[in-house]
């Protein structure tokens, strides 16, 4: 009988993602020990090198900014019961977007060039989310498949686009040209002097106003009611008259876009031009984030933070314990990938459990509700 | 048998009481099973004999299939005795039964598409691990089924290549090659052709020759009378008569499975119906696999009048409930709303249908009409979120769909009166009224409404029926689909009968008696009853 | 083109085809059992690291290869109970064992071998050599025939022959006997099986233990045979290159060692292509790279065929009571 009353919305929201937390530290724990370092001194050492001083947080929040563009991103076709994960080629076709803009308007003031580079970036990330969108949508191609193989041909397509088109002559490696001074944001450190030195910018802005945008979006728009019919019961969606061909296709592509902003991070707030894998597996990332953050602008936010500390605390890590560097973070995230997604069913039914004990009637009733059903 | 008195079934001990020449196949004595509050098998007493056809008939809900499943073993029973050729048998699952010479042919085939005949007759029953030797027995034994049962197949031939009637033998066959002495088959006609009927039956009857046993379920009165020899009659959960089929008639059984309930009588004043607000022009509908479920249906509902369609499940109500909604894309045929044809195709055909002023109340309340993770007031707006009163532009008047819900739950009296509620958590009638009170809350022209007591509470379903009337005498034409024949004759004005994807007959409820409806539902129409 | 660079060019491209085939039979095997399996990369890139590292502790190639299946098939049950048993989301079961395995084999060979996540240069017994076939010597004197012998078909690493091996075996196992006929079964039509009294999910455990199997092998192919050691990242997303062939291929065996020749030849090719030109138009390196992926996505979009997975594929199964 698996007749289990739902968890209550704290439970589900906050419980399950911390217990999905501790044990992914817990393990990754053994596995420091395991080598014969201090977990302990390893989670110190992580954390202090996260936000022990302005130019540590600068560089969290830095990470933070990627990691929330991409979660969200995920967490956007997650509503509609889509899972993109092609984020890190939609984010480097953006820097694509991004740096023609920049060069087209080169020497232009950032304030101006801001503006049409997020429209930029939000039409190439989208468009190269829009494909496996529509490949879904009209020929039931799997989003899962098509959005890993866009994600190759994306880095092959980047790959010759540095080398071949946008490579100034005189320069080696394969980047292209810089944007002027005046085209590029801000950083924060130049208002803020802890920050100094660090890659944070202006773009941290329109992440917040992203984390918003969202909010709204999903539960406050008709579009993000029927994302969230459709992300929930397809056959109900169908009944409501809503399209879902034309849903899955435009949630892609709003997914792709706000994929791209990363590129827009990087590309006109850090780097200043485009180079190699600057995306550097944000969208993966993203999944651990959107995964942790429940799909919520507000876990988002947190999870990217979480994760933004992990990465450059990670950074840091090789400066305390000399044998330890950031690849311990990338176990952690890939733990939290594992229990979070596919694991709920370790921590769920065993929560539920518990938190049915204390009420008899709930239990009754969630029996009731199991049973009662048409029978022949 | 129209003397009898309501509620005095039928002592099973009337028919076959003294044991067969062969002896029984199977006995059930004394079998209950309930799921939850509801008593699924009462005290069931069942005895096959071998060597017969045994046909059970009975409506919707009666518990046929609950039986069935004991004895095969997906369920355990509660109580009683089961006892095969004699013996006690306490059937755990599956295996056992088959290990007991018990087969099942379900309804929905466990076929394997791609794969031979042969590969799913021999998929679990191979004789080793490599399979050449397998196959190559299999193919001999198939052989021999196949003579001595007058089976004929291609044994190579793929399953999603050979038609619906050939599949249906393939699952002979695999019970067959099993070594099943006894084999039930639960509603076999219900994808099949009439020939195709019609064959199978010539397939029973020279098993039933060769000394095996069959279980015949079905609700379709012409088969029963043609192959068995003995037939039981459940209703609601009990097993009210077992008779020898050449001693009795369709219009008995037809009677013992509807049977005189109380009804619950609606107040109900006459109707005054107004022009035809929903008129079916030749609509043929087919399902997901492509079998043709709505054949040529045409009827027209008018204003102020409830025209309800009786039938048993699966004779292409819903493919008809989906096809005038927008659900689903019609092969042919029109709908016309208020005298304008309306265009449904594709995804979004079912926003068009509400846009021309139609409402509609769906079968399956959890799979199409609510979705169970929002919240109450998610709910409350579900097909209506593009409408202007619930935002402007893109966004969503999140204060006026709460309060527009709250309204709706204080008319409807839904319990417990909370918005913010996970649907999930509501019971079925709440749930059901939930819907109800979204779809009648749209002062819709045509209301268009399936099962709408399934799953609910007594209580709730006199306050549905009254709502029902209600929209009724206030001018909307309403066309209704029940499998509840009591909810059909009390609310409607007009009745249809719907039997095989076809409109078989028209019923006025003031004067059609149970056994005149039920023969119809059972595809016998007055025609066939006559010869 | 002459000769000799044709012979060269076949040759390279058996020898990347190998760990594509190799991995690609694996995913195949779960895939027909309805498991979908995205993490094949991951287990290809733990059974590597295992293999390098082993083979550089004992200096033996063997103990390296027994190392690398051991820890493939551990990762595929790993990612297995996630699928099978507590019924998660089988793609992010994939994507978690990727990840997990990238930064586990950097840290781990970081750690043990302080050589920036390489293990140490293998050589002598530590890495298979190439075998060459009886008589290859005396069969390349005859023209044409011989040097296809001697260059092609002999003188390939032990794993090779493995690979290609097991496309007539897994043919044989798939068609002709009583597993591969339920395991094709289980991927089509779970309730079939599950009503024919097998379980469903030992059979599903058993396919993904083969999937680990094999994912052993092509795993140690690149570091103890056509490497002399692990580096980072070394499988270079050659895991979803093997993902496309398999979708390519219709999840058959015989077909899939054609389309992992074909894009082993599209990699032997594009090495090769650097600069080259073809009617003036030089041919960008990266097209050719990209190829397999467009394939598939043309593939998988219906316009050349359709690629119809088993039915069965990705949804955990549940009994319906």
């Amino acid at each position: 009988m698996s007749a289990l009353r739902p968890l209550p919305r704290w439970a589900d929201v906050v419980l399950l993602p911390l217990l999905n937390l501790l044990l992914a530290f817990i393990v990754s724990g053994l596995v420091v020990l395991g080598i014969g370092h201090n977990p302990f001194t390893a989670i110190w050492a992580i954390v202090t090198g996260a936000f022990g001083n302005g130019y540590n947080i600068g560089y969290t929040l830095y990470y933070a900014t990627n990691f929330v563009f991409a979660g969200l991103a995920v967490a956007v076709a997650a509503h509609g019961g889509l899972f993109n994960i092609g984020g890190n080629g939609q984010a480097y076709v953006a820097g694509l977007g991004v740096i023609l803009v920049a060069l087209a308007l080169q020497d232009t003031h950032w304030l101006l060039i801001a503006p049409v580079a997020i429209l930029a970036a939000a039409a190439f990330g989208g468009f190269w989310a829009f494909i496996p969108g529509w490949l879904q949508a009209k020929r039931g191609s799997h989003v899962v498949i098509t959005t890993i193989m866009f994600n190759f041909i994306a880095s092959a397509l980047m790959i010759y686009m540095l080398n071949r088109v946008l490579k100034p002559a005189g320069v080696s490696g394969p980047e292209s040209a810089m944007i002027a001074e005046a085209g590029r944001m801000p950083k924060l450190g130049q208002f803020f002097a802890p920050f100094n030195y660090t890659p944070v910018n202006f773009s941290i802005f329109l992440a917040i106003a992203a984390l918003v945008g969202v909010y709204v979006l999903v539960w406050h728009t008709r579009f993000g009611y029927a994302l969230r019919v459709m992300g929930q019961n397809p056959t109900a969606a169908r009944y409501a008259g809503i399209s879902n061909s034309r849903m899955i296709m435009l949630t892609m592509t709003l997914s792709g876009a706000l994929a791209g902003m990363v590129a827009f991070n990087e590309v006109l707030g850090v780097q200043n031009r485009l180079v190699l894998d600057f995306v550097a597996d944000a969208g993966f990332v993203g999944i651990a984030v959107a995964l942790m953050g429940r799909n919520h602008p507000v876990g988002i936010a947190l999870a990217a933070l979480l994760f933004g500390a992990l990465y450059q605390g990670g950074n840091e890590l090789q400066y305390v314990i000399s044998g330890l560097d950031r690849t311990v973070v990338v176990i952690i995230q890939a733990l939290v990938i594992l229990f979070t997604g596919a694991m709920e069913g370790l921590f769920r039914p065993g929560l539920q459990h518990t938190l049915m004990l204390f009420s008899p009637e709930q239990k009754a009733e969630a029996i009731e509700r199991e049973t009662v059903k048409s029978e022949s | 048998m129209s003397g009898d008195e309501a509620n005095t079934p039928q002592r099973p001990e009337t028919a076959a009481a003294s044991a067969p020449a062969n002896g029984w196949a199977i006995e059930l004595e004394k079998i209950n099973k309930r799921f939850g509050a509801v008593h699924a098998n009462k005290d069931i007493d069942l005895k096959v004999a071998r060597g017969t056809i045994h046909g059970i008939v009975g409506e919707n809900g009666a518990g046929k299939s609950t039986l069935m499943s004991i004895l095969y073993g997906f369920y355990t029973a509660d109580s009683g005795t089961i006892r095969v050729n004699g013996q006690p048998a306490d059937i755990t699952d599956s295996r056992h039964a088959l290990a007991l010479g018990i087969g099942m042919v379900h309804q929905h085939f466990m076929l394997v598409d791609n794969f031979s005949v042969l590969e799913n007759v021999v998929l679990g029953a191979e004789d080793s691990g490599f399979l050449r030797s397998s196959l190559d027995r299999a193919r001999q034994e198939l052989d021999r089924l196949e003579r001595e049962y007058e089976l004929e197949g291609d044994p190579d031939a793929v399953i999603e290549d050979i038609s619906v009637g050939q599949q249906q033998r393939v699952e002979i066959l695999k019970a067959l090659y099993r070594g099943a002495e006894t084999l039930i088959l639960d509603e076999p006609t219900g994808v099949l052709t009439p020939k195709e009927a019609d064959d199978l039956f010539r397939v029973l009857e020279t098993l039933r020759d060769q000394g095996k046993t069959v279980i015949l379920i079905t609700h379709k009165l012409r088969e029963i009378m043609a192959i068995t020899d003995n037939v039981s009659v459940m209703r609601q959960g009990e097993m009210v008569a077992t008779l020898k089929t050449a001693e009795t008639s369709p219009e008995q059984l037809a009677e013992l499975m509807v049977g005189r309930r109380v009804l619950l009588r609606v107040e109900k004043g006459p109707a005054s119906p107004g022009e035809t607000l929903l008129a079916v022009d030749n609509l043929v509908v087919a399902d997901d696999m492509g079998v043709v479920r709505v054949k040529d249906v045409s009827f027209a509902v008018r204003a102020g009048e409830i025209v309800g369609i009786a039938g048993v499940s699966g004779n292409g109500q819903s493919e008809l409930l989906e096809a005038i909604t927008g659900m689903r894309d019609q092969k042919s045929g029109s709908v016309l709303l208020g005298g304008r044809e309306m265009h449904l195709r594709g995804d979004d055909g079912a926003a068009r249908a509400r846009a021309a002023g139609l409402a509609h109340v769906p079968e399956d309340r959890q799979r199409m009409g609510l979705v169970t993770g929002f919240m109450e007031w998610e709910n409350a707006i579900l097909g209506y979120s593009d409408s202007p009163e619930y935002g402007r532009g893109p966004l969503l008047d999140i204060a006026a769909a709460k309060a527009k819900a709250a309204r709706q739950i204080e008319t409807f009296d839904v319990r417990p009166a909370d918005i913010m509620l996970k649907t999930s958590l509501f019971s079925g009638g709440n749930q059901q009224k939930i819907v109800l009170a979204r779809e009648m809350d749209r002062d819709p022209d045509v209301l268009v409404v399936g099962q709408p007591t399934r799953g609910v509470d007594i209580g709730a379903i006199e306050f549905i029926h009254n709502q029902i009337i209600k929209m009724r005498d206030a001018g909307k034409a309403i066309l209704l689909v029940s499998v509840e024949l009591d909810e059909i004759r009390s609310l409607s004005d007009r009745i249809l009968v719907m039997f095989d994807g076809a409109i078989v007959g028209e019923a006025d409820p003031a004067t059609a008696t149970e056994g005149e409806l039920g023969l119809m539902m059972a595809g016998i129409n007055g025609r066939e009853a006559a010869e | 083109m002459d000769i000799q660079m044709l012979l060269s060019l076949l040759d390279a491209t058996i020898r990347l085809s190998t760990p594509l085939l190799l991995a690609c039979l694996a995913g195949l095997y779960s895939e027909r059992s309805g498991v979908f399996d995205i993490g094949l990369e991951g287990k290809m890139l733990m059974a590597a690291f295992a293999a390098g590292a082993v083979a550089a502790m004992t200096g033996s190639a063997w103990a390296g290869l027994l190392a690398a299946l051991a820890i493939s098939i551990m990762t595929a049950l790993l990612q297995g109970a996630a699928a099978i048993s507590l019924r998660g989301n089988q793609l992010i079961a994939g994507v978690a064992i990727n990840m997990l395995a990238a930064g586990l084999t950097t840290f781990l060979g970081q750690q043990w071998f302080r050589q920036g996540g390489r293990t140490p240069q293998l050589s002598g017994e530590g890495r298979f050599g190439a075998i060459e076939l009886p008589f290859a010597r005396e069969i390349g004197q005859i023209p044409l025939i011989g040097p296809i012998y001697q260059e092609l078909i002999s003188g390939h690493y032990i794993l090779v022959y493995v690979a290609f091996l097991a496309v007539p075996v897994t043919a044989y196992v798939l068609y002709r006997t009583r597993f591969g006929l339920r395991l094709r079964a289980v991927g089509e039509n779970p309730k079939a099986v599950d009503t024919a009294g097998i379980s469903v999910v030992r059979l599903r455990y058993q396919a993904v233990l083969i999937t680990g199997l094999l994912c052993g092998f092509a795993g140690a192919y690149f570091s103890i045979a056509q490497g002399s050691g692990f580096g980072n990242n070394m499988t270079a997303g050659k895991g979803f290159i093997a993902l496309a062939a398999l979708i390519f291929a219709k999840w058959k065996p015989v077909p899939a060692m054609f389309t992992c020749l074909l894009f082993g030849f599209l990699d032997a090719l594009q090495i090769r292509l650097q600069g080259a030109r073809f009617g003036g138009i030089e041919i960008p390196v990266q097209a050719i790279q990209a190829l397999p992926y467009v394939l598939t996505v043309v593939l998988l979009a219906g316009f050349i065929g359709k690629a119809v997975g088993p039915k069965a594929g990705g949804v955990p199964y549940t009994k319906e009571r």
